[in-house]
């Protein structure tokens, strides 16, 4: 019976979206929609990381990695696969939906593989230096990119037509994936995997007393996390029609943080608005248009040094809506 | 049930959020609207004004910049002032996309210039020629750039072509068999400028010993020399900007590599004389035009634009300049505030004589101009000589 | 083979100022576990303040008349610039770092990556962002052996740096601030319970690293000729790379790791690639930290529950 209930409210927020989709497309200038469909991008970035950065208590800080392999992968897979699919399915929408897709799974898996090969060697590692070993990789990654030939190494891969790879992107795709990669996560953080991520994020050795096997728990949940990076990364490639290696740099890296960071470390709702933050302040900052990054760069710090559990710690809206005091656990303590 | 209020409530948050600033977007544009119409000519220029590039995308703009003041201060084009609105794009190309869509939607713009590089040109030439507003690069060399679409053009000249002036220059009037290439690696006109040498040079029986590179804001470039230094290469050419260039140009110096360096436009700026002293004497360069043999037009800018930024231009500066003055002159041409017109216009570009010499806008969207072989003596350019397309 | 020597020189000479950057990342890692992202800003700062000063007492005068810079001038120069930087570490420790210092280690790292990126930004606003030739504060003098060139600036930098780290290595032995230092790093609630003032140590413990950073800088600029706002930030990761090779919170530690990150990175460009010149860090940092994570000369500590 719960499957029947799911699977209609499942089809409802879909409707519900495809309605709304209209809607924008009609009532906001393609300026405000590009800004909304970025913060949905951010969305799925910022739950992503907060799972590995959040929940499971890890510093990633050099995911635009991950992102970048999703969005090379997608748009490559796209672009091959564009032609078998349309010669079986026909061309329309609907082939579309499906090269679309096909791509974007794709490029989760890629990133996730990117993901299980980087966190191998690196979750034996503890906080700041797990922080600069994932920064480096992010970099490799970046830097392979650059000097793949193939792929256009700087100017990036923008497929064969020169108005680019074709821009599948709307706000239906982004938030129905939205919707699937909140679900997933959520679904994960309040299950008995998610349980055990967040003991090892509030000690770990007691955690490995406790049977959990907290290395292999890590990496998947770090290749998880990638591969909803590549989901992101894949939804960019074809919003932008193209991709660079000069998109991916340490500084998204620093964006996907402070979105987690915003929104309250180990909220999946902070996520959420951490993530559409980002999009959105920096073009509200646009007037101080010189002085956007400098400020920026305080906000974080302001931010850590005032309250940096962020918005709403590691409680989620519906606690705080449902004013249970129950699900408020104290903020992560470090040993002296 | 917990779940799905969780993913309504995130949806229609993020929508409402999101509304929230398409409405403020909207209104802005409402109450603008007729105003901007009326009195002015709002044209756009998207460059990085932040970011590790920031120094090129701010002197492309003061070059736009002056060319603006300029015409309106003059009684601007068609009885109308020009308004000029420059975006930032931090370097990333999603910000490019946002800043063309920006001025497009709230600014009201007729038509965009920009931008410095190439990839960022294409990611805001995708959103421009979707939209059907025209957009004039000042500087983007990748041939890709204007194959966009229709609403899409320059006014430098294109990678494969100016890999070839020099090529011709260094086989036909240096008559050099052995080169070397040190090339940057982040930074696709380096790239395409050292691809279409490559293959001009090889095809006209040069060899190429041996290819280095760098990264653009390497500052040590030791290695790359040390290793050069021990092949049999006349020259080494060094299709980068003028910050590398001239520390490359001292290393060799100091190193003992003392061969000819050879060039393209990207060497064009006060600080590759500064930065590469004396060291850089003796090397070639290809350009738009030669200081010394200046027409009329390019000594007044060139004198107009040290007199307001108290600084000579680099040939971004004279590049930015020179777009928006093709803008500025189709737009008259266009008889009419209309992007589509003034599309019809740029491409109807003829003998337009501006600061980097005579430009006509070819079928491709490129213009056809000659260039310019500079040699560096005594701190300066001067000219050598000059190659026709 | 003068070719591999020649890459030799110049790998050891870049590392020597890695090693001197890498003495600040590797002090302030000892007592704080902090790894202070800022401090390659901090030798930015250091470059430039090293930069205008130099153009103040009147560079530019002596370079047009084909002089040499007096040395006393430049020892000045130097002087300012090891102060400036010393004033701005202590700054960024008091205003950034310790009302974070309590907080779980997450907090005070992202505080550290904010305030890199403020005076990255800040840098570009106040330094513009085009590239600046530095001043020669030191004439350079060139000189052949074995057909390998070396330039007096590249000796003095070789020089410099270890005199400076001989110096530091001392005044931690000896002094009585050195001890106190090494005590916080060996753990600081128990030298906070002997009675040592550790907001104290601290404080002199960044004003060194950020005086050695300051140092690297000038020397950094005489060496690479140009200078930007952003020169700061892989220097000072691969500095950071350098320290954790050495084993973090070893001072002969950090300048071995120095000179190793530099040699490995001239090689790796000279005959490898350029291309990943930057990546070769990041391999060995990976490398270092899965098989002998104390780093070479560092002590293996073990977690007590």
């Amino acid at each position: 019976m719960r499957a029947v209930v799911r699977s209609a409210i499942a089809l409802a927020v879909l409707l519900l979206l495809y309605g709304l989709q209209a809607g924008v497309q009609a009532g906001f200038t393609e300026y405000a929609q590009g800004i909304i469909l970025l913060a949905g991008i951010n969305i799925i970035l910022a739950v992503g990381l907060n799972l590995i950065n959040g929940t499971t208590g890890q510093f990633s800080i050099g995911h635009a990695g991950f992102m970048a392999v999703g969005a090379y992968a997608a748009a490559f897979v796209g672009v091959k696969l564009a032609a078998p699919i349309h010669g079986v399915l026909g061309t329309g929408s609907f082939a579309d939906a499906v090269v679309f897709n096909v791509a974007l799974l794709a490029g989760a898996t890629f990133a996730g593989i990117c993901g299980l090969i980087v966190g191998m060697p690196s979750l034996r590692l503890r906080g700041d230096y797990l922080a600069v070993v994932t920064l480096g990789f992010g970099e490799i990654i970046r830097i392979l990119f650059n000097n793949a030939t193939f792929l256009g190494s700087a100017t990036g891969y923008s497929g064969d037509d020169p108005s680019g790879l074709p821009r599948y992107t709307n706000f239906f795709w982004v938030f129905a994936w939205v919707a699937v990669i909140v679900t997933l996560v959520h679904n994960l953080t309040f299950s008995q995997t998610g349980r055990s991520l967040t003991a090892i994020r509030e000690d770990e050795i007691a955690a490995e007393a406790m049977a959990t096997p907290s290395t292999r728990l890590k990496v998947i949940a770090f290749a998880f996390s990638a591969a909803t990076a590549g989901i992101a990364g894949g939804l960019f490639a074809h919003m932008q029609a193209g991709v660079r290696p000069e998109d991916f740099r340490f500084e998204k890296s620093i964006d996907m943080i402070v979105m987690i960071i915003v929104g309250g470390l180990g909220s999946i709702s902070g996520a959420i608005l951490g993530g559409i933050f980002v999009a959105v302040s920096l073009e509200l900052m646009r007037d101080l248009q010189q002085y956007r990054l400098v400020l920026y760069a305080l906000l974080l710090i302001v931010i850590m040094i005032v309250r940096p559990e962020g918005l709403l710690g590691t409680r989620e809206l519906h606690h705080l809506l449902r004013r249970k005091p129950a699900a408020k656990p104290a903020p992560p303590a470090e040993g002296a | 049930m917990r779940l799905q209020r969780r993913t309504l409530i995130s949806g229609l948050c993020a929508t409402a959020l999101a509304s929230a600033i398409g409405c403020k977007k909207s209104a802005t544009d409402g109450a603008g609207n007729g105003a901007a119409e009326a009195a002015e000519i709002a044209i756009g220029h998207y460059a990085s004004m932040t970011g590790s590039t920031a120094h090129f995308g701010q002197d492309t703009d003061r070059g736009v910049r002056l060319a603006i003041e300029e015409a309106n201060a003059q009684g601007g084009v068609l009885n109308k002032k020009l308004k000029l609105v420059t975006l930032d794009d931090r370097g990333d190309s999603a910000e490019a996309a946002n800043a063309v869509n920006r001025l497009i939607d709230v600014e009201k713009v007729s038509a965009v210039l920009g931008e410095v590089a190439s990839s960022l040109s294409l990611a805001g030439g995708r959103v421009a020629q979707r939209r059907k507003i025209p957009m004039i690069s000042p500087t983007s060399t990748n041939p890709k750039v204007t194959e966009v679409g229709d609403y899409i053009f320059r006014v430098c000249f294109i990678d494969p072509f100016q890999g070839k002036v020099m090529a011709t220059f260094a086989r036909n009037n240096l008559k050099l068999d052995k080169v070397a290439i040190l090339k940057d690696v982040k930074n696709d006109y380096s790239i395409g400028l050292a691809d279409a040498f490559q293959k001009a040079f090889t095809a006209s029986g040069g060899t190429i010993v041996v290819e280095q590179s760098y990264s653009q804001g390497d500052t040590d470039f030791s290695a790359q020399v040390t290793a050069i230094r021990g092949t049999p290469a006349q020259a080494v050419f060094v299709p980068g900007y003028y910050s590398e260039v001239g520390t490359i140009a001292r290393t060799a110096d100091r190193l003992g590599l003392k061969v000819p360096l050879l060039g393209g436009d990207g060497w064009d700026s006060p600080d590759l004389f500064k930065i590469g002293g004396e060291a850089i004497n003796g090397s070639y360069f290809s350009d738009h035009f030669a200081p010394d043999v200046a027409t009329e037009k390019s000594k007044a800018f060139v004198a107009n634009f040290t007199k307001k930024y108290g600084q000579a231009p680099t040939g971004l500066g004279a590049l930015g300049y020179e777009a928006a003055l093709v803008l500025i002159d189709a737009i008259k041409r266009a008889g009419k505030n209309d992007p589509n017109a003034i599309r019809e216009a740029i491409a109807a570009t003829k003998d337009f004589d501006g600061v980097t010499g005579k430009i006509t806008i070819d079928a491709q969207r490129n213009p056809q101009k000659s260039a310019v072989v500079l040699k560096v003596e005594g701190g300066k350019a001067k000219f050598e000589t000059a190659i026709a397309p | 083979m003068t070719q591999f020597l020649q890459q030799l020189i110049n790998g050891l000479s870049l590392g020597s100022i890695y090693a001197l950057i890498a003495l600040g990342y590797t002090m302030v890692y000892g007592i704080l576990k902090l790894i202070n992202f800022a401090h390659g800003e901090v030798f930015m700062v250091g470059a430039y303040t090293g930069f205008y000063a130099a153009g103040a007492l009147g560079v530019a005068g002596f370079e047009a008349r084909h002089q040499s810079f007096p040395l006393y001038l430049a020892l000045l120069v130097l002087v300012i610039a090891m102060a400036a930087a010393a004033l701005l570490g202590m700054a960024i420790e008091f205003l950034a770092y310790r009302p974070v210092r309590s907080a779980p280690r997450l907090t005070p790292l992202i505080t550290a990556i904010g305030v890199s990126l403020f005076l990255q930004n800040a840098g570009m606003l106040l330094f513009s962002p085009k590239p600046q030739t530095y001043p020669a504060i030191l004439s350079e003098v060139r000189f052949e052996l074995f057909g390998v060139i070396v330039t007096n600036i590249k000796l003095t930098i070789f020089i410099v740096a270890l005199g400076l780290m001989f110096g530091l290595h001392l005044f931690v032995k000896k002094s009585w601030t050195g001890r106190a230092m090494r005590a916080l790093s060996f753990n600081i609630d128990a030298a906070k319970l002997m009675g040592i003032d550790t907001n104290r140590v601290i404080r002199a413990t960044f004003a060194i690293g950020s005086g050695l950073a300051a140092a690297g800088g000038i020397l950094f600029g005489l060496d690479q000729i140009t200078i930007n706002p952003l020169m700061g930030v892989l220097t000072g990761l691969k500095a950071f790379v350098a320290a954790v090779l050495g084993g973090i919170g070893s001072i002969p530690g950090a300048v071995l790791g120095g000179l190793l990150i530099g040699l490995a990175e001239q090689l790796t460009a000279g005959y490898l690639s350029p291309e990943y010149r930057d990546a070769i860090t990041f391999v060995i940092l990976i490398l270092i930290l899965l098989l002998k994570p104390e780093g070479l000369l560092g002590i293996v500590r073990v977690e007590k529950v």
